[in-house]
């Protein structure tokens, strides 16, 4: 059989092969080649054919058929064999493979071999692809290698037990006598690879990280082999452009990281060698940039001094206006893991890093980004606003999503002024609607609500807005919403804080009729500008035309739209009395965090705050002076009726029932017919938060009370406060019947001054059983904002044995700390 | 800790890999692909720098050959570009004035200099010419293996 061709040989052809399968042709050839050669055992050649293999198997090829002949390579006992088999085996034979562990016999007997070259071979590949059993095998030779004088395999003993340790932990301890004085050693790689393994040591064991800290005094050495390195004259061999080893010295000062975090004493000992590599660096190329980088990752982890770290953070200052891209990033990146801590520093460099924003390279777009956000205040925040959103306008769609949150976020934080607020929004939402989160719409919303006196205002700006561009979908739903409510003031042109545009009321109805129809719009915004439609029949005159669109969407496709259309039909035409309302305007909503979108009212997680308002009776908008007061206990007259009972035909019942208790007033609507259990209410607005759990921590302060006890019906009073809004005293009704028989259609009606309000949510049941077998609980929730004197009269009725009783009291004696 | 060193040339192919951690060979291939995809998109006006995965990745081109590492998220990327950096100035003594073919064509030697540069992705030895006078005697032992032989062929006693 011929020789096989050389290893340059068969490069050579198989380079000249000019397609893909042409190559593939070649491949198999040989492949089929060695395959014949390595059933023939044929020692003299095996090198040559494994080293081919190697090169195929880089091209991609399938070389798993070489691995026992690597196995055979390394227990040859050439060294060209043991050299290409050890190379091959790296390759070919890692943790995964069967027959790894086979190569362990070989490695030991080498490890000893008498030739240096060798026991690097073998200490290599070790050190490199191990597993954890060999590793366990292995770690007593390794230690035996560390301890040897000769620093050619001292150095890859101590990088072999360095991965010894990542694959078997707890062999840790037994290196430890032979890392002692590795440190003493004068040869530079010993010297490199003795820092990386005491840095894997202190990584991986805090009671090592003691041991030397404390023990070892490791600390001192550090800094005297450091200062050495910065003071000693020019070493050609360890010079790189005019700084010695600076490999080792960025080892050494990440050790002292190390061992300087959260340590008062360490921390000192390194403090002038810090300031001295700090300042004395030269910068001009990348390799002092290196060390300084590595200087200041140090100095902002350990606990040095003000000083040390305002030099630190100077440094990374000068980083951002390096030329070199490479040092921008990494200044970037710091900057980003101290501005939490070292704020006021970093704000020194805020305007260094807005320029960054208009960097060509990406991370560092966003590293900027992100750091901009993070030095927002109240005092710069016009000025980075207005660059944030230059950089809205032309990030890549990648970082609009992030960045328009983080407008959002800063805006909510520091607005100067309400119209400033709203401008912003406004222009995120113009410029990056579509990336917009969808939570912020209803965040939005409630903004907009809260800030009263600029309604006109956004109404006529988002109007116009809609008026440009539909397609960007949360942009038209907050502005459909707005129309929906503010729609009145925008056509009677009331604007003060820019020219009011002329707009008349079919206009308005156009524009959300089109959305309606619009491809552009998602199902959702469909909805938001259905009710808004809605919304407008109690604000415009024109509500025939409003009434025609809601009919026409009762036969829609989409079942959403037709509901909500069959819905708003049966307002116009059942319950018309009520639709004025039920359309209020929307009361301002409370917010207890700043920027939680689940803390807005009602929705669960839905985007349409409007569609379950509107099932709502705005019960209480402003406190006080609207028409909807509560009942006025004493007097009587002008009791305005608000929302009474369930109406049948809606699930959700109308939100919590004030009632009337004098009930000689004639109520639209009336209480129920039949007292009609309502089924689970939406909570109240009273204190804006749905999410919230009605009751909070149960205050045991304040006692309960029996507020009504008569033929046998006992009603006790049980308080907590609501959180998080103290005024609010939730009360729990239990009634209890000592009868001998059951009180059926039990209802329990109540009425306070006019100072408070009321809300009554629905009972457990209207059935009291008899003897005290159970009892009807229920929940009445009294705001009391002006802090008054509790009180409340009560109605009960209910049959017994037969006959209605009915019953009026007044509950005086609530405990003080009830209202207090 | 470096976890890998791939050298690829502009046109996707690969010349050398280096791993430092056990991986499935069907995952290692797919890293390759992937990252030879993210280093070459990539324009000149760029950081050498970028995240990829969980990892960060330093590159640098030479000639036709990109050299790039991955490092992880403790590691000094600065100081990683004068590793790269120094392994090139190796294979630049060694075989004077290095260019791409000198890789394709002696690629074992070039796995042999990265060995004795790097072991489990860490610096052996901060002195060039420690680590090139290693590889030389190593070389030296490779000839007195096969001279012997060759003496005998060429007096046809072999």
């Amino acid at each position: 059989m011929p020789a096989p061709i050389r290893l340059r040989e068969l490069i050579r052809t198989i380079r000249t092969a000019r397609t893909q399968a042409e190559e593939r042709e070649m491949i198999q050839k040989e492949c089929a080649a060695i395959r014949s050669s390595f059933r023939e055992e044929d020692n003299t050649y095996r090198c040559r054919n494994v080293a081919k293999l190697l090169y195929m198997h880089m091209l991609g090829y399938p070389a798993h058929f070489g691995q026992l002949e690597c196995l055979k390579l390394i227990a040859s006992q050439k060294f060209t064999d043991k050299r290409i088999g050890y190379l091959g085996a790296m390759l070919l034979l890692d943790e995964r493979q069967d027959v790894h562990l086979l190569m362990t016999n070989c490695i030991k007997n080498d490890l000893n071999h008498s030739t240096q070259y060798v026991q690097g071979l073998a200490l290599c590949t070790l050190g490199c692809m191990g597993s954890s059993e060999m590793c366990r095998d292995l770690a007593g030779e390794v230690e035996k290698l560390l301890k040897t004088s000769n620093s050619y395999l001292r150095k890859k003993a101590a990088l072999c037990a360095v991965h010894v340790i990542r694959k078997v932990p707890e062999l840790m301890e037994m290196f430890l006598p032979a890392t002692k004085n590795l440190l003493s050693e004068k040869n530079h790689g010993v010297l490199h690879t003795s820092v990386v393994l005491l840095t894997e040591m202190c990584e991986r064991s805090p009671d090592m990280l003691l041991h030397f800290r404390k023990v070892w005094l490791l600390v001192p050495q550090l800094v005297r082999i450091l200062k050495n390195l910065i003071m000693s004259g020019y070493s050609p061999e360890h010079d790189v452009s005019g700084i010695s080893d600076p490999f080792l010295q960025v080892r050494i000062l990440r050790l002292l990281r190390i061992l300087g975090r959260s340590d008062d004493d360490s921390s000192e000992a390194m403090n002038d060698i810090l300031a001295q590599v700090a300042t004395n660096t030269e910068t001009s190329k990348n390799v002092g940039n290196a060390i300084l980088y590595e200087t200041v990752l140090t100095i902002m982890d350990i606990k040095s001094e003000s000083g040390l770290r305002v030099l630190a953070i100077n440094i990374l200052g000068r980083f951002l206006l390096n030329n070199d891209k490479n040092i921008r990033y990494v200044a970037l990146t710091s900057l980003l893991k101290t501005v939490q801590t070292d704020h006021n520093a970093v704000q020194r460099h805020r305007s260094t890093i807005v320029d960054c924003l208009k960097d060509l390279d990406v991370s560092i777009k966003r590293r900027a980004m992100e750091l901009s956000f993070a030095l927002v205040n109240g005092n710069n925040i016009r000025g980075m606003m207005k660059e944030l959103l230059y950089f809205l306008d032309s990030c890549d769609p990648e970082f609009k999503a992030d960045c328009a949150s983080g407008v959002f976020l800063a805006a909510e934080k520091y607005a100067p002024s309400k119209r400033w607020h709203i401008d912003t929004i406004m222009r995120v939402l113009t410029t990056a609607g579509s990336y917009v989160r969808d939570d912020s719409v209803p965040n939005l919303i409630q903004l907009i609500t809260n800030s009263v006196e600029m309604h006109a205002y956004t109404v006529q700006r988002l109007y116009k807005a809609l008026l440009d561009d539909i397609s960007q979908q949360p942009l038209v739903q907050v502005s459909s919403w707005c129309i929906g409510e503010y729609g009145d003031l925008l056509v009677s042109g009331q604007c003060e804080e820019e020219e009011p545009i002329q707009v008349t009321e079919d206009e308005v109805l156009d524009v959300l009729e089109g959305l309606l129809v619009s491809n552009l719009s998602t199902p959702v915004t469909r909805g938001y500008s259905l009710t808004a439609i809605m919304k407008l029949s109690t604000r415009f005159s024109s509500v025939n035309r409003i009434k025609k669109v809601v009919s026409i969407y009762g036969s829609s496709i989409d079942v959403e739209l037709q509901q909500r259309a069959v819905e708003y039909n049966a307002l116009f035409k059942k319950y018309d009395h009520m639709r004025s309302a039920l359309l209020e305007r929307m009361p301002i909503m409370e917010k207890t965090a700043s920027n939680g979108p689940t803390e807005i009212v009602q929705t669960n997680g839905e985007t349409e705050p409007s569609v379950p308002d509107t099932k709502l009776p705005p019960l209480i908008t402003q406190p006080a002076n609207q028409a909807n007061d509560l009942l006025d206990l004493l007097g009587g007259n002008d009791v305005v009726p608000v929302i009474q009972t369930t109406l049948p035909t809606k699930p959700a019942s109308a939100g919590g029932e004030l009632l009337d208790l004098l009930g000689d007033l004639s109520l639209s609507g009336g209480p129920a017919p039949a007292p009609s259990v309502p089924i689970s209410q939406p909570p109240f607005l009273l204190d804006g938060l749905s999410s919230q759990p009605l009751f909070n921590d149960i205050s045991a302060a304040i006692p309960p009370m029996t507020a009504y006890n008569k033929n046998g019906l006992k009603i006790e009073f049980t308080f907590e406060r609501a959180n998080p809004n103290p005024n609010i005293a939730v009360i729990t009704i239990h009634a209890t019947n000592t009868t001998e028989a059951d009180m059926t259609e039990f209802v329990f009606q109540a009425a306070v001054p006019k100072t408070f309000q009321l809300q009554l949510l629905s009972p457990s049941s209207n059935i009291v059983p008899a003897l005290n077998q159970g009892s009807v609980t229920q929940v009445i929730r009294v705001l009391n904002p002006q802090k008054q004197q509790l009180r409340m009269r009560v109605k009960l009725t209910y049959t017994h044995k037969g006959s209605p009783v009915q019953d009026l009291a007044e509950v005086n004696n609530f405990p003080p700390q009830s209202w207090q | 800790m470096m976890r890998f060193m791939l050298l690829f040339s502009r046109q996707g192919k690969l010349r050398l890999q280096k791993w430092y951690t056990a991986t499935a060979e069907r995952d290692k291939k797919k890293m390759v692909r992937e990252l030879m995809q993210v280093v070459l998109a990539r324009k000149p006006k760029m950081s050498s720098f970028l995240e990829w995965r969980d990892l960060k990745i330093v590159y640098k081109r030479y000639a036709s050959l990109y050299f790039c590492c991955a490092v992880e998220e403790q590691d000094n990327e600065l100081i990683t570009l004068e590793v790269i950096h120094r392994f090139v100035e190796l294979l630049d003594k060694y075989f004077g004035s290095v260019c791409e073919l000198d890789i394709i064509f002696n690629f074992e030697k070039a796995y042999f200099i990265l060995d004795e540069f790097l072991i489990g992705g860490e610096i052996q030895d901060t002195s060039k010419k420690s680590v090139l006078k290693a590889i030389e005697q190593a070389d030296l032992l490779q000839e007195e293996d096969e001279s012997p032989r060759s003496v005998l062929e060429e007096m046809g006693l072999a």
